[in-house]
């Protein structure tokens, strides 16, 4: 493996933790939007902020550390994505601002008109981002951003594949979110709740893996290169995915406990780095390698050293979030 | 759809401005959270061990208040800082291909200090309840460290644009090698970086201080108050004179190194010794109007004599020199002169500590607090106008233009409007939540509990 392949491996692995972790979240917010009204979503709403308050913001950085990684290690391409696809892009940087300052300010004010309007600050713009970054994902699939940048700013994402990525990820997120709060009403001891989740993640799970097949037909008609490699190389991956979900919704159907978290995270992992093998070597595909936009070898090494450090800080300091997060030893 | 056409130069220009304002906008609103980003948590630390050392009540509530605070300063820091991140590619996407490789290393550096602040910045804010007192302490230590390593990496960043080093260019201008320690260890992080620290550590203490002095000019003089007012106070007052020092040597270094900033920022016109320290003013090609000239001390600044040459405009290329000197010998003479105000109000509250173990008594000392944390903003933003508006034309001083920088985009001005109403709101809305939560401590009302959207007939008990 190349110095530029290793740097792109990182790149995944952290598009891998925020799919994972940030998808989540914006799948909580999902489930916001549709709990109904106050009296009604009372109940779903606090155990998705409970599980939501303490972690939004560490989940957040695996975006910081996307972008970071992709100027530095590969700027012809980070370059050509935004100077591309700024209109979607510019639409998820809003999303991202009103959604984190919906639900900051949300648990902040106390008249019931203030909390249901950040609220639903909150939860739309919890839809609307991960659809835009869904459609960039996909225009760049699809083939559609050129290598010098300055494609075209609308026809490059308004188109088929670029949307139902788009929906792809506000439904795999929401599946997620189903899945992991599953989990937490478990603990919670709300077996109402539980069940609640369940059917959602039933419905939310369904509505991704459609997605995910349209997504296959309209890759065969658009993006020719990506989705014969998936189906080479990539097919191991895909199977994977295919069976996690299967495997998922068995556990699910028979009132399964467990493993829950594994499989739903094992069926969205899979998808990413099947999607990163069908893709390779290029990161644009076909007009954009991921040798070509590689920068200089001692930056690369600066982006290896930082990912050690990562692993060794990031990953434990994160652990210890989670695990105190999980045991209700902070508030929320 | 509308098809993409390259823009006429006019067009291109127009850009250059509305990406400059829409950048200069977002950078100036977020620095002033990201300064309580990096000192507000030191600050709540000293609180938080006051407390637990000495059992003191007041000190224990200040800190759990401040850190309520900081979890709303911080997550509008963090959603303005991602859209910095996003408007390094919508604005200046020129700029990061051509450096992405040797900007973004600094940038990578801060990912995982920043990581590791947001993640003990959440154990620390929501573990107040359950986790035991020194636990709890030292779960917020890190928050001080990477706070400090982050800004250092930030600006080490924005060092290497006014001082690029590091890096080995073919014809065609590509990045074909770096060395990332020269890239990070520029000349300019030496002074840049302590600077940029101390003024983080100025902001937050004169801010938090300033609204503990106007509750004590209402007549809120409790303990919880004199303490809230004199813990973030000392240690402003403690980072003001080691700032003047830091911006001096500052000062002296942009002589060196970035003349045509110098040359702008003191208005001089025309190269030699001798040269007159004009204080405020307006600057124009035959001199500086309605300023107050003090003969020879701006050589005698520079190097300590009156016969040290310093160059003026006339020698700096007409298409390399700075525009608009007026705003940034102003925006100079402005942090120079707040930052001096600001020594002489520790100086105050020294003396008649060291006489009286108190205070100063007069209202006169609580209103000047009570303004301090608003003039360190404005002499922060001063700062950082004479170091982005100084550089320009250059984004990357000596090597690539700002104007060959921008991005080709069509919809500038309509984003850059729309991120003024954004903004707004935002501000807004934060200051009355914060405001709020003032109140409710203020009144010993109890916090929302988490249970969005309860309708008032179930919050009934």
């Amino acid at each position: 493996m190349s110095k530029a392949d290793a740097a792109a491996a990182i790149l995944w692995v952290g598009a891998t933790f925020y799919a994972l972790f940030g998808g989540a979240d914006f799948g909580g917010g999902f489930w916001d939007l549709i709990a109904g009204d106050a009296a009604k979503g009372e109940r779903p709403r606090a155990l998705i902020q409970r599980s939501l308050t303490p972690v939004w913001e560490a989940n957040h950085v695996w975006l910081i550390f996307i972008l970071v990684v992709l100027w530095t290690a590969f700027p012809p391409a980070f370059s050509a994505i935004f100077s591309t696809l700024y209109v979607p892009i510019a639409l998820a940087a809003l999303g991202i601002v009103l959604r984190g300052a919906g639900f900051a300010f949300r648990k902040l004010v106390v008249t019931l008109t203030g909390q249901r309007s950040f609220g639903a600050i909150f939860a739309l713009s919890s839809v609307l981002t991960p659809f835009f970054m869904g459609a960039v994902v996909g225009a760049i699939a699809s083939g559609n951003v050129p290598a010098d940048g300055n494609g075209d700013a609308f026809s490059s994402w308004l188109e088929p594949l670029p949307l139902l990525i788009g929906a792809m990820f506000v439904a795999t997120g929401a599946y997620l979110s189903a899945v992991f709060l599953v989990g937490d009403a478990r603990r919670a001891g709300a077996a109402d709740l539980e069940r609640y989740f369940v059917r959602r993640a039933l419905a939310a799970g369904g509505v991704a893996g459609l997605a995910a097949a349209a997504g296959l037909v309209e890759l065969h008609a658009e993006a020719r290169y990506v989705f014969d490699r998936l189906i080479d190389q990539g097919l191991p991956l895909v199977v994977l995915s295919v069976l996690c979900g299967i495997g998922l919704l068995a556990v699910l159907l028979r009132g399964g406990r467990r493993p829950l978290r594994p499989l739903a995270a094992g069926a969205v992992v899979a998808v990413i780095w099947g999607w990163g093998v069908a893709q390779f070597p290029y990161l644009l595909p076909t007009s954009l390698r991921i040798d070509q936009a590689a920068a200089p070898g001692p930056t690369l090494d600066i982006v290896f050293i930082v990912f050690a450090i990562a692993a060794v800080l990031v990953l434990p300091s994160l652990a210890l979030l989670y695990a105190l997060s999980q045991r209700d030893l902070l508030e929320h | 759809m509308i098809p993409f056409d390259p823009l006429p130069l006019a067009a291109s220009a127009s850009n250059l401005l509305a990406a400059r304002e829409q950048m200069a906008f977002t950078l100036g609103f977020h620095i002033v959270l990201s300064c309580l980003g990096v000192a507000l948590p030191a600050t709540i630390m000293v609180a938080n061990y006051i407390g637990l050392k000495r059992g003191d009540d007041a000190a224990m509530e200040l800190a759990r208040r401040w850190s309520k605070a900081m979890a709303v300063t911080f997550a509008v820091g963090a959603v303005t800082g991602t859209v910095l991140s996003f408007e390094f590619g919508l604005l200046w996407p020129q700029f990061m291909d051509r450096f992405g490789s040797v900007f973004g290393i600094a940038f990578a550096i801060e990912g995982i200090f920043f990581f590791i602040e947001a993640i003990f910045l959440a154990i620390y804010i929501y573990g107040w309840k359950r986790l035991s007192g020194w636990a709890h302490f030292w779960s917020g230590l890190p928050m001080v460290i990477t706070g400090i390593g982050g800004a250092a990496a930030v600006v080490a960043a924005n060092a290497w644009m006014n001082q690029p080093q590091g890096f080995t260019l073919n014809a065609a201008g590509e990045v074909i090698d770096t060395d990332p320690l020269e890239v990070l260890l520029n000349p300019a992080f030496g002074y840049e970086v302590p600077h940029m620290i101390l003024a983080a550590y100025m902001v937050t203490g004169f801010l938090v201080a300033s609204i503990y002095a106007v509750g004590m000019l209402k007549g809120r003089r409790d303990r919880l108050h004199r303490l809230g007012l004199l813990i973030p106070l000392t240690i402003a007052c403690i980072a003001t004179p080691i700032q003047l020092f830091v911006g001096d040597t500052a000062a002296r270094e942009v002589a060196d190194h970035q003349p045509a900033k110098f040359a702008a920022m003191e208005c001089i016109q025309e190269t030699g010794t001798h040269q007159t320290e004009y204080v405020g003013g307006i600057c124009t090609n035959d001199g500086v109007k309605l300023a107050i000239p003090i003969p020879d001390l701006d050589s005698f600044l520079v190097g300590w004599s009156a016969d040290t040459k310093v160059i003026g405009l006339n020698d700096i290329p007409a298409d390399e020199r700075p525009p608009a000197n007026t705003l940034l010998h102003l925006s100079f003479d402005a942090m120079v002169g707040i930052g001096t105000a600001l020594l002489g109000l520790g100086a105050w509250l020294a003396f008649v500590w060291w006489k009286r173990r108190d205070i100063p008594q007069t209202p006169w000392f609580l209103r000047a607090v009570a303004v301090s944390g608003a003039g360190a903003i404005l002499a922060l933003w001063c700062g950082w106008i004479v170091t982005e508006v100084g550089r320009q034309p250059w984004i990357v001083q000596g090597y690539m233009r700002t104007e060959e920088a921008v991005t080709e985009a069509g919809g500038i001005w309509f984003s850059f409007g729309l991120v003024l109403l954004l903004y707004a709101a935002l501000g807004t809305t934060a200051i009355l939540v914060l405001r709020g939560m003032s109140r409710r401590w203020r009144e010993g009302q109890p916090e929302p509990e988490g249970t969005p959207y309860s309708p008032p007939e179930e919050a009934a008990p």
